[in-house]
């Protein structure tokens, strides 16, 4: 396979994950706007903001925090690139580069979504159409990893384009809880106590875990609850731990498909020292900040190994 | 829907009755649903949206793609009409390529006589380096695109030889993968000789014609300008089907005197380039040195025999309308026989009585400029006003070799599904012709464009054409 190409379907599934993730901060951040006063829910959606990253970009653009204002930026301004419209156009644009390495129910599965978002987002959205838009970037991406996994060979492609999603996925997670945890935990000494529970739903509702989360641990919200599940239970799709070990599973399987290890899968080793057997108390002991920064950090330098191992640019 | 005496109708004859090619179809037809017909017209055009049959159109914003619009009703060939034209076909593209390796060569037809000079000497697509180098197994234009015209029951012409980089062959596949998948009875009823190995046939023409340095099974590969090009689609579809790898000028460089493509294993040699990339742009060492959708070095690689380029840099020669226009000539000079499909009768403006006469004629003629394409930079006269044909008039006077003329041809017709129901436009046809240096490989069918527009002959789809399925019908 051409290395563009793999840089084409590395990226394609990155962004598609991206612009998901963003689409579920944005689902959470509207749920908790409809149970707040409005003093509350602009600071709901200041936050939203901050924990997508883009608070920057949207505050050079508007002075205050609205919801209609922020999810028409978060879905559909053009300048941010990290909108949801940019980001799938980059997926459709990754795709279309990618077009002869994937099969046509994934191209299809992109394709038909980016019709609908398309026209779902060329006039501003309003308050009664915002979950629609939501709804079609989360069946895209239901829709591509279907596809991806119930039509693609598993060739060197597959291994990229999941090696993309997972590495995408964990950082975003380890990047909303890094954020979250430094909005709702003031101080050290709040760890364990009595918190705004409400707050603590967003958080899992932005990685979609509520249900599995309170599935596992009957009505108990507490930090070092939360934190143990985000990070250490491999159960859950949307965990550091479940996506660490795909992408070292996917490593692997790039490794022994070329013949030979290269620098990704030495890091990914690296990698596994720190993250095996280690508990939340010693997460916490360490400082969950300092454990996020450098879990980001690693994840961010495997992927850099990986454009370079398989020759993604030059 | 009745016949129209003034053209020749594909569906009916002038007393409205079914030519016998369309009988079954028309039995089909008159069986359905019009509401059912015209809902399933709209879903033809959500299927081509959501598989990304588009193409990009020049000048425009880089985001925006088109469709081609698909018009529902076949063009039907019976087998016998189609052997005719194979036969026709056959002739003039072996002609074609006796012709390209002469003119690189020794250039008998000009010694002869039988060729003016000078149409070598104001040719933009002659290219120097190829003087004296044969590509290897001898073959210059892989893929062949014939634009044929008909006029009556049995008289069919040459409109065009696309020899350089003929496309629209995605749009042959997809239009029939689309009416089978719309009206799968109708492929029972009727017996049409599949197009869907074309494909496959392309990927083994191609291979065949690898160099002498590839192994067993040569490696192929699509080189295209990338996803803002209007026929990226194509592209990606061709390597898709073909099982190439899909390569643009930045993926490719010479390694060891071979071109090489960078994969995720590193550089990998390629032995044949299908290249949809123009002569100009292929090698900045040699040509625009601007470019960058092309593979230093590349030339070179070239000519020492380490690559297959298809088609071969320098075959746009032949797209040239005046030397087009010599095309009988070209026929009978390297088969030894007359031409099977006729040209269409061309006035050369750059000789002088012929000038006289389009000059005078202008109203009734269709002047085109000898290196244009895709029906920009022409002139319909019966659709003109005389504003546009005094405007035109000027630019021939001013640079008379730039132009040839033709009579208006009466272009065949065949139905298109309207809202008010079936109705006559004009058609035109392209079958895809592959070249090995033991075979010439023609399709079944072809691509049928049609002007969707009422009275109009232009069916271009950059000028707002469609396409239909092409049927040829078997035994």
């Amino acid at each position: 396979m051409l290395g563009r190409t793999a840089n084409g379907l590395f990226w394609m599934f990155r962004y598609l994950e991206r612009a998901e993730n963003t689409a579920r901060l944005l689902d959470a951040g509207l749920r908790m706007a409809l149970t707040r006063d409005l003093v509350t829910a602009e600071e709901e959606w200041r936050s939203v903001i901050e924990t997508s990253g883009q608070r920057q970009s949207y505050e050079k653009k508007h002075s205050s925090y609205t919801g209609m204002q922020a999810w028409n930026f978060m879905l559909r301004e053009k300048e941010n690139p990290a909108s949801i419209i940019c980001m799938f156009s980059a997926v459709r644009q990754n795709a279309r580069l990618a077009r002869n390495a994937i099969s046509g129910e994934l191209w299809e599965a992109i394709n038909e979504n980016w019709l609908v978002i398309d026209e779902q987002l060329a006039k501003p959205v309003g308050e009664n159409k915002v979950l629609d838009a939501v709804k079609t970037i989360r069946r895209a991406g239901t829709m591509a990893r279907g596809a991806l996994t119930g039509s693609m060979l598993r060739e060197e492609g597959y291994h990229f384009a999941q090696a993309g999603m997972f590495i995408e996925r964990a950082d975003s997670i380890a990047r909303i809880l890094d954020i979250k945890y430094y909005l709702l935990l003031p101080s050290l000494s709040y760890v364990g106590s009595s918190l705004d529970t409400g707050q603590w739903d967003t958080v899992l509702r932005s990685v979609s875990g509520d249900r599995a989360y309170r599935w596992l641990n009957a009505g108990r919200i507490d930090a070092r609850g939360i934190c143990e599940f985000l990070i250490l239970d491999d159960r859950f799709p949307r965990s550091l731990a479940f996506c660490h070990s795909e992408l070292r599973s996917n490593l692997a399987a790039l490794a022994r498909l070329h013949g030979s290890e290269g620098e990704s899968n030495a890091l990914m080793r690296e990698a596994d020292t720190k993250i095996t057997d280690l508990t939340i108390e010693e997460i916490f002991e360490q400082g969950l900040h300092e454990f996020l920064t450098e879990f980001m950090s690693s994840n961010a330098a495997i992927g850099n190994a990986i454009a370079s191992d398989y020759r993604f640019l030059s | 829907m009745s016949g129209n005496a003034e053209f020749f109708d594909e569906m009916r004859q002038p007393d409205g009755s079914v030519r016998s090619a369309y009988s079954n179809y028309c039995e089909w037809y008159d069986e359905q649903d019009p509401k059912l017909l015209r809902r399933k017209h709209s879903e033809a055009e959500t299927n081509f949206r959501k598989t990304g049959i588009t193409f990009n159109v020049y000048g425009e914003d880089e985001a925006e793609e088109r469709l081609i619009p698909f018009d529902m009703v076949p063009r039907v060939i019976d087998a016998r009409e189609w052997r005719r034209l194979t036969r026709g076909i056959e002739q003039r593209v072996s002609a074609l390529n006796a012709f390209m390796h002469d003119l690189y060569h020794r250039q008998e037809i000009v010694r002869a006589g039988r060729l003016p000079e000078r149409l070598l000497r104001n040719n933009e697509a002659w290219l120097p380096n190829m003087v004296g180098f044969t590509p290897p197994g001898g073959v210059y234009t892989h893929i062949v695109g014939i634009d044929l015209v008909r006029t009556g029951p049995d008289e069919f012409y040459v409109l065009e030889d696309n020899a350089r980089t003929p496309s629209g062959v995605s749009y042959m596949l997809e239009n029939r993968e689309t009416m089978m998948a719309m009206f799968p009875e109708l492929f029972l009823r009727c017996q049409v000789e599949q197009v869907s190995d074309y494909p496959r046939r392309l990927a083994k023409s191609l291979a065949a014609c690898a160099p002498d340095c590839a192994e067993d099974k040569p490696v192929v590969a699509v080189l295209t300008p990338g996803i803002y090009n209007s026929a990226y689609f194509e592209h990606a579809f061709l390597a898709d089907q073909m099982g190439a790898e899909l390569v643009e000028g930045s993926d490719l460089r010479v390694v060891d005197g071979r071109v090489a493509m960078r994969t995720t294993c590193g550089y990998k040699a390629v032995d044949v380039i299908y290249r949809r990339v123009d002569d100009e742009f292929l090698d900045p060492l040699t040509f625009n040195s601007d470019s960058v959708l092309g593979v230093p070095g590349i030339m070179d690689v070239y000519r020492s025999g380490g690559v297959t380029i298809a088609n071969a840099p320098g075959t746009g020669v032949c797209d040239d309308k005046a030397i087009y226009s010599f095309m009988p000539e070209i026929v009978e000079f390297y088969t030894g026989e007359k031409p099977l499909l006729p040209n269409v009768e061309t006035w050369r403006c750059a000789e002088e009585d012929s000038l006289k006469y389009v000059l005078d004629n202008l109203a009734e003629l269709v002047v085109k400029e000898v290196h244009g394409s895709g029906g920009y930079g022409m002139l319909v006269g019966p659709a003109s006003t005389k504003k546009q044909i005094e405007e035109f008039r000027h630019k021939i006077v001013e640079n008379p070799e730039n132009y040839i003329a033709q009579p208006t041809l009466s272009l065949s017709t065949c139905p298109v599904f309207t809202k008010k129901g079936l109705a006559p436009r004009h058609v035109d046809l392209r079958p895809f012709v592959l070249v090995s240096p033991d075979k010439i490989d023609i399709t079944p069918g072809g691509l049928t464009r049609v002007a969707l527009e009422k009275g109009s002959l232009v069916v271009n789809s950059s000028q707002g054409g469609g396409t239909k399925d092409t049927w040829v019908l078997k035994d």
